[in-house]
């Protein structure tokens, strides 16, 4: 089997821009990744992409040529970038491709999302009652987990000032400003226990990430990121998730806890290893909960590891060191490659005023999305 | 004549004096859903048999629509008479739970464990004037 390098990244940054399509946003990522790894479109050899309102990335080919390249399209939710970048690792693992490429991008309406049941295999009452709603599954997780395990409305809110501050030390940040305490808790509450700045933004952008067999790596970069693992894993039965009109009667795994017990496998690693992590952070208390199913903790201890600054940048657990999804927004096809980016910068020591510091060796990046699934990769320089 | 009509098929029985959450008990593994499923999540049986879930149970988890959602949410509302609704899991006596609209609507009125009880309630009139029905659940006082 063959190792995997990432010698390119780009990304067209999150936010809004008025003037271009998702796929344009798109295009920009992948043409930012050629010249990052100093490759030309007509070199990728298989690409997988997606985006979930912004059309077929494999209409990309359109702007960036039409050289007969394999391309699938992907659509995946939330994990849609986790999703292609994953396709693409196995497509350069197995052998079947020396030169791979994961895009996504996307361009959502401001405000929440609006999902159309029918998508989901769910009857339309259920949109029609007021249930097809995600922020009342994040809020419903984190109610009750908060009463489980210890969680406390304060460190909710710290989640959230630390992800605005981060983003403001990001000059590819959405969200540039950094938030007091006092502005994020006075802030409306949108879905209790949450408020409007703990919950990100339906958003536009697009990232693109070329792989390559790592036997040719240094033809295209002096700092090759090699993946260890790229894993996407489905909910099992008992795990709470969004969209389900019912919750069995024992809880079972998250897709999360899953998808990384099996990263850490395939990548020879363990939890302890990492140096910098990125994290799902749809809202404040995913981050949270996030942080105990992927195994970097255990339940509840999240409470004493926020409020000691273990996951500020420069703590001894960094956690969305970008600003994460909060001060990001969220391109649903986009958001998991943007995770990719960022660890990739961090391992290559080009974070800037971000840059976690003593030389990141491990990293780690998990994306949920709907209806239950997850998509991690574990990166090494 | 204007008559009430249930939201959906399947999901709780209509007209009654008693009404009671419907859902699908699976005859292979003993698993609980709601609504009426085709297949077992559970053990990929498609033995399953409809069944009254009842119409009591206890709180597990909640929070508060503070905002009307976009469409598909479909109710007589608009933004200015929008009135924020609870919504939860409410676990029923079989140990599944049931994602519901509550009648609380306040963060002092809820909390996790307290006894609820269902209630069928019009969630609009369509233009024939008929009320289309839909299940919630609120406070046994």
């Amino acid at each position: 089997m063959s190792e995997v390098a990432i010698v390119g990244i780009g990304m067209h940054n999150f936010g809004r821009s008025p003037r271009l399509s998702g796929l344009d946003q798109g295009a920009n990522a992948v043409r930012e990744a050629l010249r990052d790894a100093g490759l030309a479109w007509k070199d990728i050899q298989v690409a997988y992409g997606g985006s979930q309102d912004a059309g077929n990335a494999d209409a990309l080919c359109n702007q960036l040529g039409l050289t007969s390249l394999q391309f699938t399209n992907i659509w995946n939710g939330c994990a849609t970038g986790g999703s292609s970048l994953s396709a693409a690792y196995n497509a350069i693992k197995s052998g079947s491709a020396d030169v791979a490429m994961a895009v996504g991008f996307d361009k959502h309406e401001p405000g929440a999302f609006n999902a159309d049941p029918k998508d989901w295999g769910l009857d339309e009452w259920y949109g029609e009652a007021g249930l097809m709603v995600t922020t009342q599954f994040f809020a419903m997780k984190i109610q009750r987990y908060m009463v489980e395990h210890g969680i406390t409305d304060d460190t909710l809110i710290k989640v959230a000032q630390k992800a605005f501050y981060n983003g403001s030390l990001n000059p590819r940040a959405w969200r540039r400003q950094a938030l007091s305490y006092d502005d994020i808790a006075n802030s409306m509450m949108v879905s209790h226990p949450l408020r409007k700045y703990q919950f990100c933004s339906p958003a536009e952008g697009g990232a693109a990430i070329i792989l390559c067999n790592a036997n040719i790596a240094k033809r295209y970069t002096s700092k090759p990121v090699y993946l260890k693992a790229a894993v996407v894993r489905t909910r099992a039965y008992g795990s709470f998730e969004v969209y389900s009109p019912c919750q069995a009667k024992e809880r079972g795994d998250a897709p999360s806890v899953k998808a990384s017990q099996d990263a850490f496998e395939l990548a020879g690693v363990g939890p302890k290893d990492f140096d910098v992590l990125q994290l799902q952070d749809t809202e404040s208390g995913a981050e949270v909960m996030h942080m105990a199913e992927n195994g970097f903790c255990e339940h509840g201890e999240q409470e004493h590891l926020i409020q000691s600054g273990a996951t500020a940048i420069n703590g001894s657990m960094p956690i969305n060191t970008d600003g994460g999804c909060l001060a990001n927004g969220e391109p649903v096809g986009a958001s998991g490659l943007r995770q990719v980016f960022e660890v990739c910068l961090q391992l290559r020591g080009q974070a800037g005023d971000h840059q976690v510091q003593g030389k990141p060796k491990l990293g780690y990046t998990h994306v949920y999305g709907a209806p239950g699934l997850s998509g991690v990769t574990v990166l090494e320089v | 004549m204007s008559e009430q009509t249930p939201l959906g098929n399947g999901l709780f029985s209509w007209p009654s004096d008693s009404p009671s959450l419907l859902g699908s008990r699976c005859e292979t593994c003993g698993e609980h859903f709601f609504p009426v499923q085709k297949g077992c999540a559970n053990c990929s049986s498609t033995d399953l048999f409809t069944v009254e879930l009842g119409n009591k149970g206890t709180l597990w988890t909640w929070t508060i629509q503070g905002y009307m959602p976009k469409s598909p949410y479909n109710s007589d509302e608009t933004p200015e008479t929008f009135t924020p609704f609870g919504v939860g899991y409410v676990e029923m006596p079989s140990g599944v739970k049931v994602e519901a609209r509550l009648k609380e609507n306040t963060p002092e009125s809820l909390s996790i464990g307290m006894p609820m009880e269902l209630v069928i309630e019009p969630l609009r009139t369509d233009k024939q004037g008929n009320q289309i029905m839909n299940f919630a659940f609120q406070a046994i006082k």
